[in-house]
């Protein structure tokens, strides 16, 4: 059992006189302790939803529901009343957010903001609670720590706030930690160095992490799984080198397309996916991603496109993927050869 | 290189922001150095990028090139003409010449403009085109150019996708005939797919229109793909410039290599063998640069000679202008960064001597990566 399995969570926002929209649509992954799993997607993709979820965070209103499960270390996150949700949140599940002056308090000084969660949940107060705050931002890279507890948000530069944030997510030290687009709003340098310190964490204390980012190059080098989103669904799972390797869903592999390499020369040209993310179907009329598709069937729109799950444990929801390349045939197994399209013998279906 | 083929030549551009304070009287108590003496020539037809994390000045610089800010000194040469000292009526007409390609599309279209006056607003302005048809064929092409259905000219701007967005940004741009097109930040507000359609659109374009581009960004990949030269800016000023390839391949200052080393690559294989230069603190404020180089309070290589006191002229070194007084000894591997002063951190795993080149040299090592 994982620390953390997600099943079939979908969340729908209705609103008065507007269409319903489904903004995650039956996503399950699972975390283990010690494992960084990533989910990616583009904006709209239902990433950020799913975390929010997960979580407990989304706006209560009559128009939002929420199905299936999210159960962590036994327990059903989504089944929880608050004050027991309360309870786990901030000293079992704890959350960073992209942009931290937003997720930070701008009147209350950041010492007052950390010791705040070490009251709740370690009861720790006064003199001791301080010392534990100033121990954690030296943990985090905060220089001076002392005097940075009595500073204000504002006083602090971007990259010094994302630490003083994830110094307040770990400071129970958390099972799992999600981190929603950590370092979008920070330089490269910065950022460099918050995926660090979170790497760092990860392999000292065993947290899990999930790390939601649109950024490819982030989850190749952080992430030990990633699930690749597109408009709420999962479209493919993998492990981290095969996934780039051999990116089996369409989209995946349009993504990996269409990023500029640092490594790669001038002026090759990119492929970049057709038409936008408004260019979607409803899953329930076929594939969400035909309409941009390149490798498009007509049994893309039949019907939505069961997961397949392949011998080596990798999963994608396409009837047409992208063959694995010939090449490597000492990898790939005997039965798994390119141009297959149709049900491979040691592939299993699993209908949803 | 015949002063024919350049079209913008920059020359010690400064621009400093006074600091005020008071509530009568304003006081100066000091400048925001945004720019401070930056040297730069475009060959015409080539793209110019110029890197820098935020707050290094390259917007400003863009700017500035443009007269959209004013400079506090230096010389704009654009195809001959000095734009600081130009009688305000002529630099109008001359804007003609050079547009501009903003960043985020949705605040740099006025939502209550449908597409066709957001078009014909500068053929107006500089009086292209005598009547409504014939602003509107101008209008029609530029629209096909960026690859836009004719029917969005009675569309306005919030029914578009950021990326048909970014292409009416685009045609706004490209409608008036320009030579020189600035584009701060082209693509950094939109999605991977996106990107790449205006990247190669922006590639398209420069191959038809034989436009001249100055790409600021910091997306370092995005720049690279799309650059010939490249610069990168450190809090005012080039630290280091020199074709894109070669930039990437040899990066000879530290902070280009810093920089190098810290975007992450879409590859596993890469991201787990490289080294990565992880530089300590932040960006010091530019009201109060520190002196000498001003890079050496966070640069893992700084020395106790020169770097504090001296500040580093850019200056040739094998087809590179780098601007550090250590360039040769570091690329050589003679020095080696250290702990002392700003401080390195590198990645935990690496318990190797490191290399001194921080991402993989384009050779067999590199092949095999890409594998």
């Amino acid at each position: 059992m994982a620390l953390l399995e997600v099943d079939d969570l979908s969340v729908t926002f209705a609103r008065r006189g507007q269409r319903t929209v489904r903004a995650v649509d039956g996503v399950s992954f699972s975390v283990d302790t010690g494992e960084v799993v990533g989910l990616v997607g583009e904006s709209g993709c239902g990433k950020s939803v799913t975390s929010m979820a997960i979580m407990g965070l989304l706006p209560r209103h009559p128009g939002t529901r929420i199905g299936g499960k999210a159960v962590f270390d036994g327990t059903d996150l989504l089944g929880l009343d608050d004050r027991a949700r309360r309870d786990i949140r901030g000293r079992d599940v704890a959350m960073i957010f992209q942009d931290p002056l937003s997720s930070l308090n701008p009147v209350i000084p950041i010492g007052l903001q950390v010791t705040e969660v070490l009251a709740r949940h370690r009861g720790m107060t006064g003199g001791a609670a301080r010392r534990e705050a100033a121990g954690l931002l030296d943990r985090v890279g905060i220089p001076d720590p002392n005097r940075r507890l009595k500073e204000y948000p504002h006083q602090l530069s971007g990259g010094m706030r994302q630490r003083a944030l994830i110094a307040m997510a770990v400071a129970c030290r958390p099972r799992l930690l999600i981190a929603d687009e950590p370092t979008t709003a920070l330089d490269v340098t910065i950022q460099a160095q918050i995926l660090e310190l979170l790497k760092e964490l990860v392999h000292d204390s065993g947290t899990a992490l999930v790390m939601i980012t649109h950024d490819l190059g982030v989850v190749a080098g952080m992430c030990d799984s990633i699930n690749v989103l597109y408009a709420g669904r999962v479209v493919e799972t993998a492990r981290r080198r095969p996934l780039f390797r051999e990116p089996r869903h369409p989209y995946t592999a349009g993504l990996l397309g269409s990023v500029p390499r640092l490594d790669s020369g001038r002026g090759e040209p990119l492929n970049p996916i057709p038409g936008s993310v408004r260019d979607v179907l409803s899953w329930s009329e076929g594939c969400a991603f035909a309409p941009r598709c390149s490798r498009r069937v007509d049994a893309c729109l039949d019907e939505t496109p069961p997961l397949v799950r392949t011998y080596d444990g990798r999963t994608y929801r396409c009837v047409d993927p992208v063959p694995l390349p010939g090449a490597v045939p000492a990898q790939a197994g005997p039965a798994d050869q390119p141009g297959a399209s149709s049900p491979e013998p040691n592939e299993e279906k699993t209908r949803d | 290189m015949t002063d024919n083929e350049i079209l913008v030549e920059v020359r010690d551009l400064k621009v400093h922001f006074p600091i005020k304070r008071g509530v009568l009287f304003d006081r100066t108590i000091g400048h925001v150095k945004a720019v401070d003496g930056v040297d730069l020539r475009i060959p015409r037809g080539k793209t110019y990028g110029l890197v820098g994390e935020s707050g290094c000045g390259k917007s400003t610089l863009g700017r500035a090139l443009l007269q959209l800010t004013a400079p506090t000194g230096g010389e704009v040469v654009f195809d001959g003409v000095e734009l600081t000292t130009l009688p305000p009526a002529r630099l109008r007409a001359m804007r003609r010449r050079m547009q501009m390609i903003f960043q985020d599309p949705m605040s740099s279209l006025d939502p209550r403009q449908n597409v066709e006056s957001i078009l014909t607003e500068g053929l107006q302005t500089h009086g292209i085109g005598g009547n409504r048809d014939e602003r509107r064929a101008i209008i029609g092409a530029a629209l096909d150019k960026v690859g836009l259905p004719r029917w969005a000219l009675s569309r306005y701007p919030h029914e578009f996708s950021g990326g048909q967005r970014q292409r009416i940004g685009i045609a706004r741009a490209v409608v008036l005939g320009p030579e020189l097109i600035v584009a701060d930040e082209p693509v950094s507000a939109l999605d991977v797919s996106i990107q790449a359609q205006v990247v190669n659109l922006l590639d398209e374009l420069q191959e038809s229109l034989g436009l001249t581009y100055l790409v600021i960004a910091h997306d370092l990949a995005v720049v690279r793909h799309i650059s010939d030269i490249v610069g990168v800016m450190y809090l005012g000023a080039l630290v280091e410039e020199a074709p894109s390839d070669r930039l990437y391949t040899e990066p000879l200052h530290p902070y280009t290599r810093a920089l190098m080393s810290a975007v992450p690559v879409p590859d596993p294989d890469v991201e787990d063998r490289r080294e990565r230069i992880l530089l300590a603190g932040d960006l010091p404020s530019p009201a109060n640069p520190p002196a000498g180089c001003r890079f050496h309070t966070r640069c893992p290589w700084a020395q106790p000679t020169r770097c504090a006191d001296e500040r580093p002229v850019l200056r040739d070194i094998g087809g590179s202008r780098v601007a550090c007084h250590w360039a040769e000894q570091i690329a050589s591997g003679e020095l080696r960064p250290g702990h002392a002063g700003a401080g390195a951190t590198r990645a935990s795993d690496g318990d190797a001597v490191p290399e001194p080149v921080s991402i993989p040299a384009p050779t067999a090592k590199a092949d095999s990566a890409d594998g």
